[in-house]
């Protein structure tokens, strides 16, 4: 059984490595671009998730590290400063630093406070990028080119591209898996399930909260890193709350608190939308009601359901 | 800066005030005696616009259009309570942002298959239209004076309902307590329906009146429903004193700071920059007050629950 259940990450990962074989025989660089975006949002959903699903805070600002990650490399880049070594570690260093602020503010408040004042600083974010009339304001502004590394142009292809989004990602669920089960992540657990009896055993529940929000802050900022540079624009669009709001669906439909479930989220919100919206213009008649249904029906997400379907083969 | 232009915008805020409270009363409500986070709201407000656009132009009037779109609204919401939201109050909040995601997400877009991508427009009623003197030199549009005395009037009609009469005692104490008051043996299931219809009918209202002064379209109370959220929180959720006063709060820091702000700008910035900068950054001032709120008072100013 538990190796079954390890297969799941491994099978996705494996199907993602091997995508653009099987794309060179169709329209590749379609498909390539498709996935890609795939993953970039697997890595802003799994960072949601380490929040959302172990940490039990509902962040509904959760794309305006997407746009600070972004932000950072379009700004950079339209100073001539196009390379990775100085672009990367500004990005998440943005990204940590908003999260820091907003993070020690936001977990003062509890439960529906906590969701709104979240809101609250994306929507401050959304507006503050909006106001920067010298990096497009409202319209946004298109990149130069992607970012280079020293002076190489290491992700000009898509195909690079794409396997250096893998490997962001593979190294992000890692790093998110190895947190989880550390004692840290065992501390957030218990915050999740008894925060008053976590406080009375005598765990700072504040520091490891502001932490965990702080981490999965950066890595949505490593998500919006590779966004703009996808792309090549960078827009106030990347954050505004409806953003915010599908990342928290990513995760939900994919299953909450798994990780590996943001993933298949990730990929099937995503493809839903693609592949719908290749049949009508009027897709989202199509997909909000099968929200609906998924909340109703099916709950636990997609991987609730591949857990009941396997409960359902076994007994 | 001329004071003409002060008092005018400090119409504009009041309206927009009014205009929050309309929508945010119902949402305060339902989020305070079922604890339900209700993303959706903002499309009952567009639904009461629409509406009221199209059973204008069938009728020909505004106000039988407003008469026959109001119990329509409130059709709609009890319908949409029926079918899905009912389902939901027992859930996690997550759930319900997920479900109610899918439902603006899926109203938005039969708005626009029904009625088309492109804005409606719906005239002024004749009786109201123009711009009357109140003070010299000061023109101000009638209708927006209508829109803010009906809206004080369902304000002060709503406070009575709520601290006079026994439902309103029923909805105060549900939003204080809603197993208590179950317990006690009033039907809770009945309560949520009545407040549930009853803001959508509230939402729908502020739609209809507003339809005359801006364009009927797709997604138009997205934001205002984020700015609702806003309004709700700071007052305290579950107050609709204090959504009265949040709202009126918030209106009028959101258009004084977009009206005077780059003019205030302008002393520390050149023109264009300000100009620029102060549209932009007046939408903050709004979050801002509210993380400033509950930065000092985490659950609002006048909290429902003890």
């Amino acid at each position: 059984m538990m190796i079954r259940r390890e297969a799941l990450p491994l099978l996705l990962f494996a199907f993602f490595a091997l995508m653009p074989i099987a794309a060179s025989f169709g329209p590749e660089s379609y498909l390539l671009a498709l996935v890609t975006r795939v993953m970039v949002f697997a890595i802003a959903a799994v960072s949601l998730d380490l929040i959302l699903g172990y940490g039990a805070l509902v962040s509904f600002g959760h794309a305006a590290f997407m746009g600070v990650g972004a932000y950072a490399v379009g700004i950079l880049s339209s100073h001539g400063i196009k390379d990775t070594a100085i672009q990367l570690p500004v990005a998440l260093a943005a990204s940590a630093f908003f999260a820091v602020i907003t993070g020690a503010l936001s977990l003062r408040t509890k439960g529906v406070y906590f969701i709104m004042i979240t809101l609250a600083f994306g929507q401050m974010a959304f507006f503050l990028a909006v106001s920067l009339a010298a990096y497009g304001g409202d319209d946004g502004m298109t990149l130069s080119g992607r970012s280079q590394l020293f002076g190489f142009d290491f992700i000009k292809r898509d195909r690079a591209f794409y396997y250096v989004t893998l490997v962001a990602l593979i190294a992000a669920y890692a790093l998110c898996r190895s947190l989880v089960v550390s004692r840290f992540g065992r501390v957030i657990r218990g915050a999740r399930e008894n925060p008053q009896r976590m406080a009375a055993i005598g765990f700072p529940l504040f520091h490891y909260q502001l932490a965990i929000y702080v981490i999965a802050g950066t890595l949505c900022g490593l998500a919006g890193f590779l966004m703009a540079n996808q792309a090549e624009f960078v827009s106030p669009a990347y954050m505004t709350w409806q953003r915010s709001g599908e990342l928290i669906v990513m995760v939900l439909l994919g299953g909450l608190g798994s990780l590996h479930g943001a993933i298949l989220g990730a990929a099937a919100f995503l493809l839903l939308e693609e592949g719908l919206s290749g049949i009508t213009e009027h897709w989202k008649l199509i997909f909000g009601p099968f929200l609906v249904l998924v909340v109703l029906f099916a709950r636990g997400g997609l991987i609730g359901a591949v857990e009941r379907l396997r409960g359902k083969g076994g007994a | 800066m001329s004071l003409t232009l002060l008092y005018v915008q400090t119409l504009n805020g009041l309206q927009l005030g009014v205009l929050l409270f309309l929508i945010a009363a119902g949402l305060t409500l339902v989020f305070g005696v079922m604890d339900f986070i209700n993303l959706a709201h903002g499309v009952q407000y567009m639904i009461g616009a629409y509406l009221a656009a199209m059973f204008t132009a069938m009728t020909g009037n505004f106000f039988l259009g407003l008469a026959l779109a109001l119990p329509s609204a409130l059709l709609f919401g009890l319908a949409l309570e029926f079918l899905v939201f009912r389902h939901l109050y027992d859930r996690d909040h997550l759930d319900q942002v997920l479900a109610t995601f899918g439902i603006i997400l899926t109203l938005n877009q039969a708005v626009k298959v029904i009625w088309g991508a492109a804005p409606l427009s719906v005239p002024i009623p004749d009786a109201f239209s123009g711009s009357i003197v109140l003070m010299p030199g000061l023109l101000y549009p009638v209708w927006r004076l209508v829109i803010i005395g009906s809206g004080l009037a369902i304000a002060v009609l709503l406070g009575i309902l709520v601290s006079k009469t026994r439902i309103g005692m029923l909805v105060r104490a549900g939003a204080t307590n809603a197993n208590m008051v179950s317990a006690l043996g009033v039907d809770i299931g009945k309560l949520f329906m009545i407040v549930f219809g009853f803001g959508a009918m509230l939402a729908g209202f502020a739609g209809a009146m507003v339809a005359p002064i801006l364009s009927v379209e797709p997604g138009m109370g997205d934001n205002l429903l984020i700015l609702t959220f806003v309004v709700i929180v700071i007052g305290g959720i579950g107050s609709v004193r204090g959504a009265f006063i949040a709202a009126v709060m918030v209106g009028l820091v959101d258009t004084l700071g977009r009206s005077f702000g780059p003019t205030l700008l302008r002393a520390i910035m050149d023109p264009a920059a300000a100009s620029q900068t102060g549209r932009a950054l007046a939408p903050m001032l709004t979050y801002i007050l509210m993380a400033a709120v509950l930065f000092f008072r985490p659950a609002g100013l006048f909290p429902a629950k003890k």
